[in-house]
C-alpha cells in the first residue's frame, strides 16, 4: 500500500449505502445516478492512478439546476462530494473516498455564446479544453491555456486546478483567461461572478475560486477569454552539452527582451527516451535540449529567431536547428509532445510539478541527479523553462515492492528543494492529495489557516473535496463528518 | 484622526495591528496617500503609513520577477525595471492629477487598489501580474501567499483576493510581480471622427487582429476635444513595427481617415488616457463603468449630453464625467451614480464612483452586488478582519 493516507470512511455512511442510493434515485432520477459497483469503478481514480477508490455513487447532472438539486441533497445528508471534470488530474484532485459522492460535469458540455468582438466564449464547464479552441478555430481564434491533457480535460477541472500549459509564459494560466463563472455552492445556492466585463465589482472572488481545487463549489458555466491566433509561429531546437549552459541561455534570451511563446527544456534521459519513442530526429549526444517557439509575422519571427541564435551562439551550442517548414516544426515538437508516453514505455513514472526561480535551474537540476543516485531511481526532466515550472519524471517499477514509496519520498524531497530555493510545490498540477502533506514546508500554520477560513465561507460543512489540499491532520476538526451524516 | 504611525517593518505593522485589534481601534491604511479618495471615505481612529516599509527585495531580470516591500515608491520600481528594459505589464496608473492628490504612489497602494492602465486589454490587469503577497490581517497575523515564481498553484490564490481589496482584508507588506520586456518601439494609429458605436467596432476589429494592439481607446469630441479620435497603440521590434502599423491602417481604413501620431503626441495622448487627464482639474464627479466591450455603445446610448465620456480597453472601460452644473441639476453624485447603474440595465458590469465632487456625497462608491455574492464578500472580510478595524467602510461589500 502506498503512503498517502485518506481519512477513514464514515462507517455510518457505508452502512446507510442502500438508503442513500434510494434517496438519490428518488430525488434526482434513475438516469442521473450511477451506483452499480461495476460502473462506479470507472470513477475510482484520476490521472494519479496509483491511488484508487470507487465512490459510493456517481451523479451526472445535465444542467445547473440538477447540480443544485444534487448538492442540496448531499448537503442535507452530510455526504462528502468529489467534483469531477474529466478525471485527468495528476495530483488526485478527483480521487474519491468510499463514503463520497462523485458529481461529474461531463454531460454539461455545450457552448452557450461566442462573442468575437468582445473576445469571450461562454461554455458549460464539462466541455474539454480543446473543445473550446476547436469551437473558435474556424474564425482564427483560440483559448490560450493548453495543458498536455487538453484533448480530454474539462474546463471545470482547469478552473479547479488553475491549469497551465506550454504557452503560459506569454499567455498566462487559466486564472488569467477566466472572466466569469456560474457556480453552485454546497448548500445549493447559485452564485454568478464576473462575465464579459474585465474588472471585478468588489473583492476578486473569481481569483480565489480559480485554483480552489473543487473545494468551494461546482462551476457549471464559465466565461473565457479567447484570442486571435498570431500570424504564425516557428520553433528552433537548441542542443547543449550541459543543463547549466542551457539554463543560462534561457535566462539570457529573456533578458534580451525576446518573449518566446514557449521554452521547453529536456534533459539527457528525457531526450533519449523521447527520441527512441517518437523518432523526432533529436540529437541524442547532448545533455540538454531547448525548444524555443516564437510567434508573429514572418518578419517578426525571423527577427526573434535571429536574436535567439545570436544569444545561443555565445553559449557554444552543440545543435542549433531552426524550423524551415511546417513539417520541420511538427518534427521538433513531436518528441516533446510524446514525452509522457515515451516515459510510460520505459517504466512506471511519477510526474512532479514544482516551480523554481529560473536562476536556480542549474543548481536544482544538478542536485536532482545526485538525489537520483542516492535513491537508486532514474529521473528525467521535461519542463517549461521560461517560467521555471519543473516536471521531473521519476521512474519506478510498480511491481517492485517498496518502489512506489521510495519514488514518492524522492518526489517529496525534490519538491522540498523547490521550496528551499524560493519556489513552490506545484506550478500547474495542483496540490490534491499528492502534495497535501507537504504544504507545511511551504506555508506556516497561520498561512494555511487563513486559506482554510476562505473554504469555511464557501463550504462551512467542509463536504466538498474535503481531504485534499491541506494536511488531513489540520483539517480533521473542520471535516468532522461523523456528526454531519444524517440518515437518508 | 488622533494618531499616526509609520512602522518601519512588517513585524512593527503586526504589533500595531494586534494592539489596535485588542483596543478595538480602527486603522486607515496609507501608502503614498495618492489614492485615498478612492472608494468610500474611511473614518478611523488612527492612520498607518507603510511608506517606511520600503525597498526592492529581489529583482531577477532573467526570471522576469521583482519583489518589493509595499511602501516602495512606484517610481523607484519603474526606474529599476526600465534600466533592464523591463516593466510592469499592466501599466500602473498615477492618480494624482485626477484626484488632485499629492505624494508618491507606492507599489502597495497600486496593488491594494488593483488599478490597471490601457495595456490591461492586452497584457492583463494588476492582479494578473501579481504573483505573491505578504500581508498582516486584522488580528495582526503575518500571512504569505503565492511567492516569487510565476507558475504557482500551491494552495488557494489569496494573492488575487488581496489585489483590489482596498486594504479591507489586510495591510500589504510585500508584493511580487511577473514583469515583461519593454517593447523596442511603440506608435499610435488614429481614426478620425468616428461615432462611439463605430469606434467600438473599429477597436474590436483592431483588438481581434493578429497585430496585438496594446492600447485601444476612443476620445469623443467635447469642449476641449475638437473632433473625435479613435486610438490604436502598437508595439514591437523597431524593424517590424512599420509592418504592423501598415497592416493595422489597412484594416481600419474602411472606418474613416487613418493617420499616425508623431512620437510626442503619441506619448502624451496615452498618458492622458491612462491618468484620465480629460477630467483632471475640472470641478465635477468622475465614474468608471466596467462593461463587456461590445456593450459600450448600448450603455452610452442611455447617457445624455450632461455627461462627458471616453473609452479605454476597446470599450470595456468607460470613464464618465459630470460637471457641477450637471450635478446640481440631478441632485448630486449619489443620485447620478444610481442613474448610471440603472443605465447598465441587464447588460452586466458595474459602475464605480471614482471622484465625488462633494466628498460627503458618496452613497456607495462600489456598485452593490447580488445578495449571494455580497454575503460571501462580507463573510470573507469577517474571516480576515473579524473586528472590522482595517479601512472600515472603504468597500461597502466588506462592511458589517
Amino acid at each position: 500500500m502506498s503512503e498517502i493516507a485518506m481519512p477513514t470512511p464514515n462507517p455510518h455512511i457505508l452502512r446507510g449505502r442502500d438508503q442513500i442510493i434510494s434517496r438519490l434515485i428518488s430525488e434526482l432520477g434513475e438516469a442521473m445516478v450511477i451506483h452499480d459497483k461495476n460502473e462506479t469503478i470507472a470513477y475510482e481514480c484520476d490521472g494519479l492512478s496509483a491511488y484508487r477508490c470507487p465512490p459510493l455513487a456517481v451523479i451526472l447532472p445535465g444542467n445547473t439546476e440538477e447540480v443544485v438539486n444534487a448538492l442540496k441533497l448531499c448537503s442535507e445528508l452530510g455526504l462528502p462530494v468529489i467534483p469531477r471534470g474529466s478525471g485527468t488530474s495528476l495530483s488526485g484532485g478527483a480521487l474519491p473516498t468510499e463514503d463520497s459522492i462523485v458529481i461529474g460535469v461531463s454531460r454539461m458540455n455545450e457552448v452557450l455564446e461566442v462573442d468575437y468582438d468582445s473576445r469571450i466564449i461562454r461554455v458549460q464547464s464539462g466541455i474539454t479544453n480543446l473543445g473550446v479552441s476547436g469551437e473558435v478555430a474556424g474564425n482564427e481564434f483560440f483559448y490560450a491555456p493548453d495543458p498536455s491533457s487538453q484533448l480530454a480535460c474539462a474546463i471545470a477541472g482547469n478552473i479547479a486546478m488553475n491549469s497551465g500549459g506550454a504557452h503560459c509564459l506569454k499567455y498566462g494560466v487559466t486564472t488569467n483567461n477566466l472572466l466569469g463563472v456560474k457556480m453552485v455552492l454546497m448548500n445549493g445556492d447559485i452564485i454568478e461572478i464576473g462575465g464579459g466585463h474585465l474588472d471585478p465589482a468588489g473583492l476578486d472572488l473569481l481569483g480565489v475560486i480559480c485554483g480552489s481545487e473543487g473545494q468551494f463549489g461546482i462551476v457549471t458555466e464559465a466565461t473565457l477569454k479567447i484570442l486571435r491566433k498570431p500570424e504564425g509561429a516557428r520553433p528552433i531546437l537548441l542542443g547543449f552539452d550541459s543543463s547549466e549552459v542551457a539554463g543560462a541561455c534561457v535566462s539570457d534570451i529573456i533578458k534580451a527582451g525576446v518573449l518566446p511563446v514557449a521554452m521547453e527544456f529536456m534533459d539527457g534521459p528525457a531526450i533519449i527516451a523521447c527520441e527512441r519513442f517518437a523518432k523526432a530526429g533529436y540529437p541524442t549526444d547532448v545533455d540538454a535540449l531547448l525548444i524555443v517557439e516564437v510567434e508573429g509575422s514572418p518578419g517578426e519571427i525571423d527577427e526573434q529567431l535571429t536574436k535567439i541564435k545570436t544569444i545561443c551562439a555565445r553559449h557554444d551550442p552543440a545543435v542549433m536547428r531552426e524550423s524551415e517548414s511546417a513539417v520541420q516544426s511538427d518534427a521538433i515538437w513531436k518528441g516533446r509532445k510524446a514525452a509522457f508516453g515515451a516515459m510510460g514505455q520505459i517504466a512506471d513514472y511519477m510526474c512532479m510539478d514544482g516551480t523554481i526561480p529560473t536562476s536556480q535551474l542549474p543548481f536544482v537540476l544538478g542536485r536532482m541527479q545526485e538525489m537520483a543516485k542516492e535513491y537508486g531511481l532514474a529521473v528525467a526532466n521535461v519542463f517549461h523553462a521560461g517560467d521555471g515550472n519543473l516536471h521531473p519524471l521519476i521512474l519506478y517499477n510498480a511491481n517492485t515492492p517498496g518502489d512506489l514509496e521510495k519514488c514518492e519520498e524522492f518526489g517529496a524531497e525534490i519538491l522540498k528543494l523547490c521550496v528551499e530555493v524560493g519556489g513552490c510545490l506545484t506550478g500547474e498540477h495542483g496540490v490534491g492529495i499528492e502534495k497535501r502533506d507537504l504544504m507545511g514546508h511551504q506555508f506556516s500554520e497561520i498561512d494555511m489557516e487563513m486559506q482554510m477560513r476562505v473554504k469555511d465561507v464557501f463550504d462551512p460543512q467542509w463536504l466538498l473535496n474535503p481531504a485534499k489540499v491541506f494536511p488531513i491532520t489540520i483539517t480533521h476538526s473542520r471535516r468532522n463528518n461523523d456528526q454531519q451524516y444524517k440518515a437518508a | 484622526m488622533s494618531k499616526n504611525s509609520v512602522p518601519s517593518s512588517e513585524e512593527e505593522i503586526a504589533d500595531i495591528v494586534r494592539k489596535a485589534n485588542g483596543d478595538s481601534e480602527t486603522i486607515e491604511i496609507v501608502g503614498g496617500g495618492t489614492r485615498l479618495g478612492l472608494g468610500n471615505p474611511v473614518h478611523a481612529d488612527m492612520q498607518l503609513s507603510t511608506s517606511k516599509v520600503s525597498g526592492i527585495t529581489i529583482y531577477e531580470p532573467g526570471a522576469l520577477t521583482i519583489v518589493a516591500k509595499a511602501g516602495t515608491p512606484l517610481s523607484e520600481i519603474e526606474k529599476t525595471l526600465a534600466k533592464e528594459g523591463q516593466h510592469l505589464p499592466f501599466e500602473p496608473v498615477d492618480y494624482c492629477a485626477l484626484m488632485g492628490s499629492k505624494g508618491k504612489s507606492t507599489i502597495g497602494g497600486v496593488v491594494a487598489c488593483g488599478i490597471s492602465g490601457p495595456k490591461r486589454y492586452q497584457a492583463g490587469a494588476c492582479r494578473d501580474s501579481l504573483i505573491g503577497v505578504r500581508f498582516i490581517n486584522g488580528t495582526g497575523d503575518i500571512i504569505k501567499n503565492g511567492g516569487r515564481v510565476m507558475k504557482n498553484v500551491t494552495g488557494y490564490d489569496l494573492v488575487k483576493l488581496l489585489c483590489g481589496s482596498f486594504g479591507t482584508l489586510g495591510i500589504l507588506s510585500e508584493v511580487s510581480f511577473k514583469v515583461l520586456p519593454l517593447a523596442e518601439t511603440t506608435t499610435t494609429i488614429v481614426v478620425d471622427d468616428l461615432s462611439s458605436a463605430d469606434a467600438v467596432s473599429a477597436l474590436a476589429k483592431a483588438g481581434t487582429s493578429p497585430f496585438d494592439p496594446t492600447g485601444l481607446a476612443h476620445l469623443p469630441a467635447s469642449k476641449d476635444q475638437p473632433s473625435a479620435q479613435t486610438l490604436i497603440r502598437l508595439e514591437g521590434f523597431a524593424n517590424q513595427l512599420e509592418y504592423r502599423a501598415t497592416q493595422m491602417s489597412d484594416l481600419l481604413k474602411s472606418f474613416g481617415k487613418v493617420h499616425r501620431l508623431d512620437e510626442k503626441e503619441h506619448l502624451k495622448i496615452w498618458q492622458d488616457v491612462k491618468e484620465c487627464r480629460r477630467f483632471a482639474g475640472k470641478p465635477g464627479s468622475v465614474w468608471r463603468a466596467s462593461v463587456k466591450p461590445g456593450d459600450a455603445p448600448g450603455f452610452l446610448e442611455h447617457l445624455n449630453d450632461q455627461f462627458d465620456c471616453f473609452l479605454d480597453w476597446a470599450g470595456g472601460l468607460i470613464w464618465i464625467f459630470a460637471d457641477e452644473e450637471a450635478l446640481e441639476k440631478n441632485s448630486g453624485s449619489s443620485a447620478l451614480t444610481d442613474t448610471l447603474r440603472q443605465a447598465l440595465g441587464g447588460m452586466g458590469g458595474h459602475v464605480t464612483l471614482v471622484r465625488a465632487n462633494d466628498k460627503n456625497d458618496v452613497a456607495d462608491a462600489f456598485q452593490p452586488q447580488a445578495a449571494g455574492v455580497a454575503a460571501i464578500s462580507a463573510a470573507i472580510k469577517q474571516q480576515f478582519d473579524p473586528a472590522t478595524i482595517l479601512n472600515p467602510g472603504r468597500m461597502n461589500s466588506t462592511s458589517k
